[in-house]
């Protein structure tokens, strides 16, 4: 491995040098004495010949225990000193002249990024890169005054934005920062009124300025809505990171609700209240039960699906002949619904989709990186402190944990630990199987649950009345998403994983199975059973309270277990002085996954199940998400402790929203797609009454619109040759492997260009230790010579003494 | 409400905002809280920028941070004189870098300043057990520290010289997942 050299540098030691210390503001001077040093050791290597190669394989990279003096440490002459003092390494860290030079080279590159570089500019330099601005290595050395305006005035060269962006990254101090503002502001305005602004240019200024305020007005705006802060910093302070990104997680999830919510509320329940269709029968009375059955005062309302009327409204008709296509009369915006239902959904679908895969790719960006250090050590000491932690007992409680992490990987260390035994490894593969194996048969037992009580549900006649005899298979369902995590966590117990992240991905994969499974019969008993069933009757409005139903009872079973549940827990675990339960990250998001998954109609990617079905789902997620956050940290707060090994809070976002995409996606797509082009639509409601499949809406538009004329003429085109014919997909789909196959092969060639470049860094590194000790060499026999011409000048001090006696 | 606040020009407070990574209500609440740190020592009127200095005692007990192992070297790096006395610039300019907002450049340069505690521009072997003797608040043996401190220089010492320079630091600071989730203080 690496072999470490410690330089003793003892600058601050030598009195002769305190009045000399050079200070990293003298960078040019000693620049320029390096050179001078440099030169005449050439001098001398030339007249001494051999020496340096001698040197030189003496020095190799392996064999530093021959540089080291007498004493362990190295020795170097005062001069060698001053030299390393000013060496340019060692003053970027500190010297604001190196800070300025960097951001200034920074700052043209910004502003030169949009055009290239000007070929009259490149004047004297034979060759044009980017090192033309880089100030350190250019020879004319300037100060840092000269430094300070060359950045001032490239900063004037960049919009407000870009300036304010750059500002705010220099590791600066404030006040200076405000100096170079003032400074870039001031010459600005000078310029501006010298020359003759034109009327354009100055209203394009103000349109800026007004632009930049509202940005910033609509921001403060933001802050002021940003629910639960200083609820979030109590939870970061007390818990930490792992468990405040569960609550980030909800309040990312209300914010896709809200999105989600927005244009379903303006074009398809708005239209539809203020527009309502005759009732059908006799208005049922509204009794408590329908709050969570979603069925009897709410069955004929904006919630459901079979409100929407089919026709166009506010379309005033003359009576149409023949039951022919209405004949639109003067006066009226026609609104035609069963299209904007299915646009609607479409749009929030698209737009949730982008949302939601932007997140993750940025999600993934900052949490992965390429060439990523597995340095668990030095990770451990500079990374694992987690600074918003407030309270006393929770900072006891972080020390506690970085010290016993150092402690076992010191233990790991030092026993090195090497194969296990034979015998330990089979126990361990063994255990490991079992309780996969009772986990597997757990789930295939709640399937089979589940599924025979659908069955039951559906042979034995459904009476109207009683309503609550319909709760009862979103109860077993509910039941079932209860007990088998639980049993779940009991049996983790029994297998023991290296990393707590690994406990958590099984768990969730566990988890995750159980929940996919019990929702694919779910919609399996819906679309399949339950249309053929209600053959006559509105299905869709039957699927969408029996969401309805499974939302609020999902949303009650949580409320009970979270305060009932670690209550008892936390009771029982005290008794056994285990101390209080940790909150259970994964299945509690694991529950807000489910519990959008059943929601979530507008989501990006793909509209949920429940939107098609109940437009308004999305609302009651709102209050829901919100009651939840509230119960959440009450529970927290009351009955949990912090996670006991820490963990890496920012892949866990990460993996939340990709479970988000993916599995639901997914889910929620074929569903989605077999609803829409498959299943037939009930005859009697629903804004799609009256046709084969509802993706026959979107068919039969076209068609009006290829009589409409030929200025509408592309999208009928549009529609005939890449919506119809597969041949687009194909391609669609061959672009995107080639984009990824593209981004596969960038980051290959990425990691390999890190390797190289470590290579560098180390044979800099020896490089350097190299021309130091040889410095020092060339500084010692420097010394020695003038010392045995002094000595060979003056007379021996101990004849002067003799003489003086006598 | 910004318009009508008599602490600050309007030209201050623009410049703060655009310096920092704090919107105007943001600075105003912090220049409470810093206000409320020493109501006889600090005006509440910054029109004419008076030179007040929060001394270090006062920063450091602050909720935030009065837990924070680290917090007398964060209030030095971010001091004007490193002694850990704060203007109401150092105190903004602390709280913005150690907001979620900094990129991760910038709160690697301060991190690395915080942990080089001889202030030499390296982490040296010093440094670093400084660092974990904080940490653990000296709950490991000395032999334990110097295991960890040395290993640590193994896996992050690029050019083998025995020390962490800044580049050193970055490389592996930036690539490590938490490190911009936990160099974080929320106010």
């Amino acid at each position: 491995m690496a072999q470490s050299l410690s330089f003793v540098f003892n600058v601050l030691d030598t009195p002769e040098d305190q009045g000399q210390e050079p200070s990293p503001y003298d960078e040019s001077e000693m620049h320029d004495s390096f050179h001078q040093l440099i030169q005449e050791q050439s001098q001398w290597a030339a007249e001494e010949g051999l020496e340096l190669q001698q040197m030189g394989s003496g020095t190799s990279g392996s064999d530093h225990q021959a540089l080291l003096g007498p004493e362990g440490a190295l020795a170097h002459s005062t001069a060698t000193l001053r030299i390393l003092a000013s060496m340019p390494s060692r003053t970027i860290g500190r010297s604001r002249g190196a800070i300025i030079s960097q951001y200034y080279s920074r700052t043209v590159e910004l502003r030169r990024r949009a055009s290239r570089p000007q070929l009259g500019d490149l004047g004297r330099l034979a060759r044009p890169s980017l090192r033309l601005y880089d100030l350190e290595l250019d020879s004319t050395a300037l100060e840092e005054e000269e430094k300070r305006l060359l950045l001032v005035k490239e900063l004037q060269g960049l919009t407000v934005a870009q300036r304010d962006h750059m500002l705010r990254a220099m590791p600066l101090s404030l006040a200076e920062k405000r100096c170079l503002r003032e400074e870039t502001r001031i010459a600005r305005g000078r310029q501006g009124h010298r020359g003759l602004p034109s009327c354009c240019s100055r209203l394009r200024y103000a349109c800026v300025l007004a632009l930049h305020d509202l940005g910033l007005g609509l921001l403060s705006a933001l802050h002021v809505l940003t629910p639960w802060r200083y609820a979030l910093k109590r939870i970061g302070g007390q818990f930490g990171s792992s468990v405040l990104s569960y609550f980030l997680f909800l309040k990312t999830l209300l914010a896709f609700n809200v999105v989600l919510l927005l244009p379903l509320l303006a074009f398809t329940v708005g239209v539809q209240a203020a527009f309502p269709p005759e009732p059908l029968g006799s208005v049922p009375a509204f009794t408590g039960l329908e709050l969570l059955t979603g069925g009897g005062r709410f069955t004929d309302t904006v919630m459901y699906y079979g409100y929407y009327s089919n026709a166009t409204l506010n379309q005033l008709c003359a009576a149409p002949p023949d039951g022919g296509p209405c004949i639109p009369e003067a006066g009226g915006l026609p609104y035609n619904m069963p299209l904007a239902y299915l646009f609607t959904m479409g749009a929030a679908f698209f737009i949730t989709c982008i949302t939601l895969v932007y997140s993750m790719s940025h999600s993934f960006g900052e949490s992965y990186r390429v060439g990523s250090t597995s340095g668990a050590h030095a990770i451990t000491i500079f990374c694992s402190w987690d600074h918003k932690v407030t309270q006393k007992w929770a900072s006891c409680l972080q020390h506690d944990n970085i010290r016993t992490r150092l402690k076992e990987l010191l233990a790991e260390w030092r026993l090195r630990r090497g194969p296990r035994s034979v015998c330990g490894r089979l126990k361990q593969v063994a255990v490991l199987g079992l309780v996969w194996l009772l986990c597997l048969g757990i789930t295939l037992g709640c399937t089979v649950a589940v599924y025979t009580f659908s069955e039951f549900m559906i042979e034995s006649p459904v009476p109207a009345e009683p309503e609550g005899a319909l709760l009862a298979l979103p109860l077993v369902v509910c039941l079932l998403n209860l007990v088998a995590p639980y049993l779940y966590r009991c049996l983790a117990a029994l297998e023991r994983h290296d990393s707590p992240e690994l406990e958590v991905y099984v768990a969730i994969c566990r988890n995750l199975i159980l929940k996919t499974v019990i929702l694919g019969i779910l919609c399996y008993h819906w679309l399949g059973r339950r249309v053929g069933a209600l053959k006559d009757q509105c299905w869709e409005n039957f699927v969408g309270q029996e969401l309805y139903r499974l939302m609020m009872m999902d949303f009650i079973f949580t409320l009970l277990d979270t305060v009932f549940g670690e209550l008892v827990w936390r009771l029982v675990s005290e008794k056994r002085r285990r101390g209080r339960p940790e909150f259970d990250i994964a299945r509690n998001v694991l529950e807000l996954i489910y519990g959008q998954t059943l929601t979530w109609p507008s989501s990006p990617p793909l509209p949920r199940l429940g939107v098609l079905f109940s437009p308004l789902l999305p609302a009651m997620q709102i209050i829901k998400l919100v009651l939840l956050f509230y119960v959440k940290k009450m529970s927290l707060m009351a009955n949990c402790q912090a996670p006991r090994r820490p963990w890496l809070a920012s892949r866990m976002s990460t993996v939340f929203i990709s479970l988000l995409c993916f599995p639901s996606f997914l889910g929620a797509a074929v569903f989605l797609c077999y609803a829409i082009w498959q299943v037939k639509p009930s005859s009697l409601c629903g804004p799609f009454r009256t046709l084969g499949t509802m993706y026959e809406a979107g068919k039969v538009w076209v068609r009006r619109l290829e009589k409409g004329g030929p200025g509408v003429s592309w999208l009928p085109w549009i529609h005939q040759y890449l919506v119809e014919k597969t041949f687009p997909i194909y391609l669609v789909s061959a672009l995107l492997l080639a984009v990824i196959y593209l981004n596969i092969q960038v980051v290959k060639g990425q990691r390999k260009v890190i390797c190289l470049l470590k290579e560098q860094i180390s044979n800099e590194g020896e490089d350097k230790i190299f021309l130091i000790n040889k410095l020092h060499s060339v500084y010692e026999r420097k010394e020695k010579s003038r010392a045995g011409r002094m000595q060979e000048a003056a007379p021996p001090p101990a004849l002067l003494t003799e003489d003086q006696d006598t | 409400m910004g318009n009508k606040q008599t602490v600050f020009t309007h030209e201050q407070l623009e410049a703060y905002q655009d310096c920092t990574f704090f919107t105007r209500k943001e600075i105003m609440r912090l220049f409470y809280r810093y206000q409320d740190l020493a109501p006889q020592l600090v005006p509440l009127d910054y029109t004419n920028c008076p030179d007040v200095k929060v001394p270090y005692e006062l920063i450091g007990s602050m909720p935030e941070l009065k837990d924070n192992p680290f917090r007398q070297r964060i209030a030095q790096v971010f001091s004007d004189d490193g002694d850990g006395h704060m203007t109401l610039d150092n105190f903004l300019d602390m709280f913005s870098v150690m907001s979620e907002m900094a990129p991760r450049d910038l709160k690697a340069y301060y991190a690395f300043k915080i942990y080089d505690f001889n202030n030499d521009d390296y982490i040296c072997m010093w440094d670093l057990e400084q660092t974990v003797t904080k940490l653990t608040r000296g709950e490991l043996s000395a032999e334990e520290v110097t295991l960890v401190c040395e290993k640590v220089l193994d896996e992050a010492d690029g050019d083998h010289d025995g020390r962490l320079s800044l580049e050193d630091f970055q490389n592996m600071i930036l690539r490590a997942p938490d490190f911009l989730s936990t160099f974080h203080i929320r106010i």
